[in-house]
């Protein structure tokens, strides 16, 4: 019971905190921006030292109530990832709210509540568990992609977004009954013992098929990734940057956890719809990324292409795989916070910012910002010395040991096509005069532009020293199994 | 085989039990019809026009939304109720964990003004 709690404790104390926050927000209402934003910030940093408390006590091997809740290295690398990325994003969000007026106590009690939601995620070793963390994360995000209710394409995303994620999180449901229904289980261990022993049948592998459609939904992959677009692009921006690293990385925990580990018995069944997925993934997000003129959609199809390619590390499976899946993740978390952050900052008075043109002449006027975005645009296309290098470069290399050379081939090819998009942006703030009226300026925005500073010294220091961070992926993932 | 005879029966059941109430109303009512008979039940008021032609205050949806959520509440307390004795102090602790979150909820609707009707 006590040995429970502490596993539990950082998700108890980011829950205690957010509701605090939520009422705090409410005996202040909307002049107390940046007493909110810090205490936010402090309450993610109080749950990442009681977290690191808490792994200290306890045993990572061990399983905690009743066999449903984990608190093992995959599950702490997890949960830095989601605080590191809740706290930039609350930072992120701080002028960006300022500006444009909205309430900030709602907006992050309900950013901390998505946090404690993907903590359980990563933690969860029972189907139910994990389904509960989804749901927590799931709603918070609706809320949130809606959340400028004054303006109408922040209604027509979280309205997208509800709809069709509701129907996507019944599919998981129907899956996850049908599964229970064949072995009798929720329990991830267990459920690997009953597949292992028996042969499956034909219930076992529908309810698989319709999770991973579930789950694919979650990650936005290809054929379920119709919804990112609208509603990335209608989002508050700092909540696109957000969901596409937060509840991604959630996501991808969740895939890993239950796909290699509770159904890997079954990984003749599932491996080529997950790969073939992959594929579609990586080709589709890419190719329609080609004619998005919105910086906004182009980095939610570059958003879709990116899940592509960690779906190539989660196909190649074994510790290599889910290591380099751990750390391309903490690679695309930094490069796509920094790439947001730059949209925010370029969303001033005249120019929404978000039209590629709107980039046009920005290296003249803001060099130093050119070069930030520069960096991000070459990570996010793989390009070295920058961190989505390496992280294409373990991902693809775990691919390839595992005999998945077909997969790379499409993955490599596709990294070039993404080339022309991300570098369509740089060639348009390098050697582009801007012709508009008036040239895009940006806008004061300090906290934003420390978050972004933050990210590329991370994508820099990532490309150029990767082995530190790869260890430690290493050794969260290869430490003990995802049982 | 035999476990799934009761279930079968439960939807024997439940099929004929609304075709029987049909059929006797059908044989036993009168059946005399006017058109007052076919107004939609509005406490015994006349009614003054159709429902499309009027726009509903979202405050109906609002209040029903928080209805349900504090109902839920005490769908939970029922079964602790009849547990208390056994569940003993785990038990009373964590109700007073969940009535808390609860409350919480509660003050932010009221303070909010999801309470009020302007």
């Amino acid at each position: 019971m006590r040995a429970d709690l502490i596993a539990l404790l950082p998700e108890l104390m980011l829950a205690t905190l957010a509701m605090a926050v939520l009422l705090a927000g409410l005996a202040s209402g909307k002049a107390r921006h940046g007493l909110l934003g810090a205490g936010a910030v402090l309450a993610l940093a109080a749950t990442g030292v009681t977290l690191w408390l808490a792994a200290g006590a306890t045993d990572p091997g061990a399983h905690f109530f009743s066999g449903m809740f984990v608190l093992d290295h995959f599950a702490i690398f997890f949960k830095a990832l989601f605080l590191l990325t809740a706290a930039l994003v609350v930072l992120l969000s701080h002028d960006y709210l300022k500006r444009n007026d909205y309430r900030p106590g709602e907006y992050l009690a309900l950013v901390m509540f998505a946090t404690v939601g993907m903590m359980t995620m990563a933690s969860g070793v029972n189907l139910a568990v994990i389904y509960v963390g989804l749901e927590l994360m799931a709603l918070s995000t609706y809320i949130l992609a809606g959340y400028f209710r004054r303006e109408v394409k922040s209604h027509e995303a979280a309205a997208k977004y509800f709809v069709l994620g509701a129907m996507s999180s019944g599919i998981l449901l129907y899956g996850l009954s049908l599964i229970y229904g064949a072995t009798g289980t929720l329990d991830l261990a267990t459920l690997a013992r009953v597949l292992a022993s028996a042969k499956p049948g034909p219930s076992a592998l529908v309810g698989v098929a319709l999770l991973a459609c579930g789950f694919l939904f979650k990650v936005a992959a290809v054929p379920f990734h119709v919804w990112t677009p609208d509603v990335y692009e209608g989002a508050p921006t700092p909540i696109t940057a957000f969901m596409s690293v937060g509840p991604k990385a959630a996501a991808f925990a969740m895939f890993l956890r239950v796909f290699i580990g509770g159904l890997a018995p079954l990984a003749a069944s599932w491996i080529w719809l997950v790969g073939v997925a992959a594929a579609l993934t990586m080709i589709w997000g890419n190719v329609a990324a080609l004619t998005q003129d919105n910086v906004k959609r182009m980095l939610a199809y570059s958003s879709i292409a990116h899940a592509g390619y960690a779906l190539v590390g989660l196909v190649a499976g074994g510790p290599a795989g889910v290591n380099s899946v751990l750390f391309y993740m903490l690679v695309y978390t930094v490069t796509n916070i920094g790439a947001f952050g730059f949209v925010i900052l370029l969303e001033s008075r005249g120019y929404a910012g978000e039209t590629v043109a709107d980039y046009a002449g920005l290296a003249r006027r803001h060099p130093a910002a050119a070069f930030g975005m520069l960096l991000f645009m070459l990570s996010l296309g793989g390009i070295p010395p920058t961190a989505g290098f390496m992280g294409k470069l373990y991902l693809f290399a775990a691919a390839v040991n595992a005999g998945y050379v077909w997969l790379v081939v499409v993955a490599v090819l596709m990294s070039a096509v993404s080339l022309y998009y991300y570098l369509r942006i740089v060639l348009q703030m390098y050697l582009r005069e801007g012709d508009g009226a008036e040239p895009a300026t940006l806008v004061a925005a300090p906290w934003t532009e420390r978050v972004i500073w933050a990210c590329g010294v991370a994508v820099l220091v990532i490309g150029l020293l990767p082995a530190p961070f790869l260890a430690a992926a290493r050794a969260m993932a290869g430490a003990v199994g995802l049982l | 085989m035999n476990a799934y005879i009761p279930v079968l029966l439960f939807i024997v059941i439940a099929i004929a039990f609304p075709l029987i109430t049909f059929v006797f109303a059908w044989i036993l009512r009168a059946g005399r019809y006017d058109p007052i008979k076919l107004e939609p039940y509005e406490c015994g008021n006349p009614i003054t026009s159709e429902a499309h032609d009027y726009r509903f205050s979202v405050r109906y949806y609002l209040i029903a939304v928080l209805f349900v959520v504090f109902d839920v509440e005490t769908v939970f307390l029922f079964p602790w109720a009849v547990m208390f004795r056994k569940l003993a102090l785990f038990g009373f602790v964590e109700m007073l964990v969940f009535i808390g979150i609860l409350v919480v909820g509660y003050v932010y609707a009221w303070r909010r003004g999801a309470l009020q009707w302007v």
